[in-house]
């Protein structure tokens, strides 16, 4: 079998690269987080979805660390963020209340399991490497949708409690402690991320780690955790958002999980079956016409406004 | 041991169901190298052909599963002509996000016409109840299915051996550049191969509309059949497919069956690891 032409392989600039020539911060940069801090303060924000956007940014960009960085495209980043997920949950139901020790717990173990499985598809590339990580992550949410004894089932893991944060800061039902605490832990993450430079397993280990830190966040500001958050269509959502925004540049997730979230908030109150039309739609006109992801696009438009 | 075998055959029913579906995809994806994800939506397509023939047209199945046939070939055959064709050589995850896009797409659309429910199906009573055969009772339908099964089996192994176009298939398989200038028109083939493919998924859809149901969820939930009996089987080998439909058949309705608690597991698994052990399938050749 052949391709019939050569495959575009310069598409996608790996991410270290990038953040190597770019070793200072932008004003860009610092503009963005200035950004999300801010829209704490404007009054009657609607925070709880500001707080999904930055766990699904935070997802997302750990799932960069695997594209962009390393060029591993997943079917199944999702089991990762449901480890997380889980684990944060069982914790807070069995009385380790504290979230930030539970957040690193919850991602330690994402990390491992992530290690390993990193260690298992070395070897493999192209349809055989989407096909294993999408098995694994089937297997895990059979067993998690099966064993509803342990996981609750559908329902979802019930009765978990987190105590507040740093023993001072509950979590409030406007999600006011939920938004800033989600930022603070991403910030922290994207900073180790931007400093990143490994090897094929340990990559997918820290991936694994972060996607699991923005499912034990899930489940922390939430009080709940359920299979959906380890389904096919999670690892679907978390490839769109990424692809949406741009790969190799960490932002790339953040912005496509903003435009990803607040489009679903705004299509869903109309009807949620015309959601899935757009978000098709976008899909096919990203990949087909913007195949660089928004952040790289907009990037290539400054550079060439300049050049003028 | 009765049980033993009827859980078999139902198995091989199930299985020839997944081969039809997913034989269009394992070829085009060897000849082209494209993922093309969108195949099992060609697949719904069929099944609300047979829907609107047989429940709102009121015309008999049989002429409803050849209609299924051809307007979900021509479906894809515009696809293909429209989008498909400018994606052929992009790496592995375009095509998959691209694809991923159609299907959603088609749901949306599939709701938006028929609704979100599953749809009432009636086959003619000859394909309806129980036959005895061998000391065996068998449900006449998944006998059907076993029969149109190898049929079309038989009809695609020969033709793609013994026939012009057969060998047209088999060239450009090998090496799609070579073929192109020995003079062999590698569009066409393409496109037609597409074409058939795609109607065949359409057929498969309809087949199993009675058996499976149908509804806009459809691609999304027997996408992952189709993939694992393709990259089980190994792309465009039509034997493969075959036996890797018939394997993933059987397992399945046998999980299902005696250990209903585990469910998917012994499917995903066994996929899992043939993926690593074979990344290029059972029958696969190296890429």
């Amino acid at each position: 079998m052949s391709p019939i032409t050569e495959p575009e392989t310069a598409t996608r600039t790996p991410a270290n690269l990038y953040f190597a020539g770019l070793a200072r911060w932008s004003i860009w940069e610092a503009l963005f987080w200035a950004a999300l801090v801010g829209l704490f303060f404007i009054p009657d924000a609607n925070l709880p979805l500001y707080g999904q956007i930055v766990i699904w940014g935070l997802f997302a960009m750990s799932l960069d660390l695997l594209l962009g960085y390393r060029g591993i495209p997943s079917l199944g980043h999702a089991a990762f963020f449901g480890i997380g997920g889980y684990a944060a949950g069982y914790l807070g139901k069995f009385g380790w209340t504290e979230p930030i020790s539970g957040l690193v717990v919850a991602s330690l173990l994402a990390g491992i399991i992530g290690w390993l499985t990193g260690r298992l598809i070395q070897r493999v590339s192209g349809i055989a490497l989407l096909m294993v990580t999408l098995g694994l992550n089937l297997i895990l949410y059979d067993i998690v949708h099966r064993q509803s004894g342990l996981t609750g089932g559908d329902d979802g893991l019930q009765g978990i409690e987190i105590a507040p944060v740093l023993g001072l800061f509950r979590f409030d039902i406007f999600g006011r402690t939920a938004y800033l605490y989600a930022l603070a832990i991403t910030f922290v993450l994207f900073l180790l991320a931007r400093a990143l430079e490994r090897d094929v397993t340990t990559v997918f280990a820290i991936a694994a780690a972060f996607a699991g830190a923005a499912g034990a966040l899930l489940t922390q500001t939430t009080q709940f955790v359920s299979p959906t958050s380890l389904s096919f269509q999670r690892s679907a959502d978390v490839l769109v958002i990424l692809i949406i925004g741009g790969t190799g540049r960490l932002y790339g997730a953040f912005v496509g999980a903003f435009l990803f979230l607040f489009l679903r908030d705004w299509v869903a109150e109309l009807s949620p079956v015309y959601w899935y039309f757009w978000i098709g739609l976008l899909l096919v006109v990203m990949v087909a016409f913007f195949r660089k992801g928004i952040v790289p696009s907009l990037e290539t438009l400054v550079g060439r406004l300049r050049r003028r | 041991m009765a049980t033993i075998a009827t859980v078999l055959f139902n198995g091989v029913a199930y299985g020839m169901l997944l081969f039809i579906m997913s034989v269009g995809l394992s070829v085009t994806m060897g000849m082209m190298n494209f993922v093309n994800l969108a195949h099992a939506s060609f697949s719904m397509l069929g099944g609300y052909v047979l829907v609107v023939v047989t429940q709102q047209l009121g015309l008999p199945f049989l002429v409803s599963l050849p209609l299924a046939f051809i307007i979900a070939g021509l479906a894809s055959l515009i696809v293909e002509r429209t989008i498909f064709r400018y994606f052929y050589g992009t790496d592995d995850l375009t095509q998959v996000l691209l694809t991923l896009g159609l299907i959603f797409m088609s749901i949306a659309i599939i709701t938006y016409f028929w609704g979100g429910t599953y749809q009432q199906i009636s086959v003619p009573s000859w394909l309806t109840g129980q036959q005895d055969v061998l000391g065996l009772t068998l449900e006449r339908y998944r006998m059907f299915l076993v029969v149109v099964g190898a049929v079309l089996a038989l009809v695609l192994i020969f033709g793609l051996e013994r026939t012009r176009f057969g060998a047209c298939v088999r060239a450009c398989v090998d090496n799609a550049r070579v073929a192109r200038a020995c003079g062999l028109n590698t569009e066409l083939v393409f496109a037609v191969t597409f074409a058939i493919g795609g109607g065949l998924a359409g057929l498969a859809g309809a087949l199993s509309a009675n058996l499976l149901g149908i509804d806009p969820n459809f691609p999304l939930r027997y996408l992952v059949y189709l993939l694992i009996v393709v990259s089980v089987g190994g792309m465009c080998t039509i034997t493969g497919t075959l036996v890797a439909a018939l394997l993933l058949g059987v397992a399945d309705v046998a999980g299902k069956y005696y250990a209903p608690e585990i469910g998917g597991f012994v499917i995903y698994t066994i996929t899992v690891l043939v993926m690593l052990w074979r990344p290029h399938g059972l029958m696969g050749r190296r890429a």
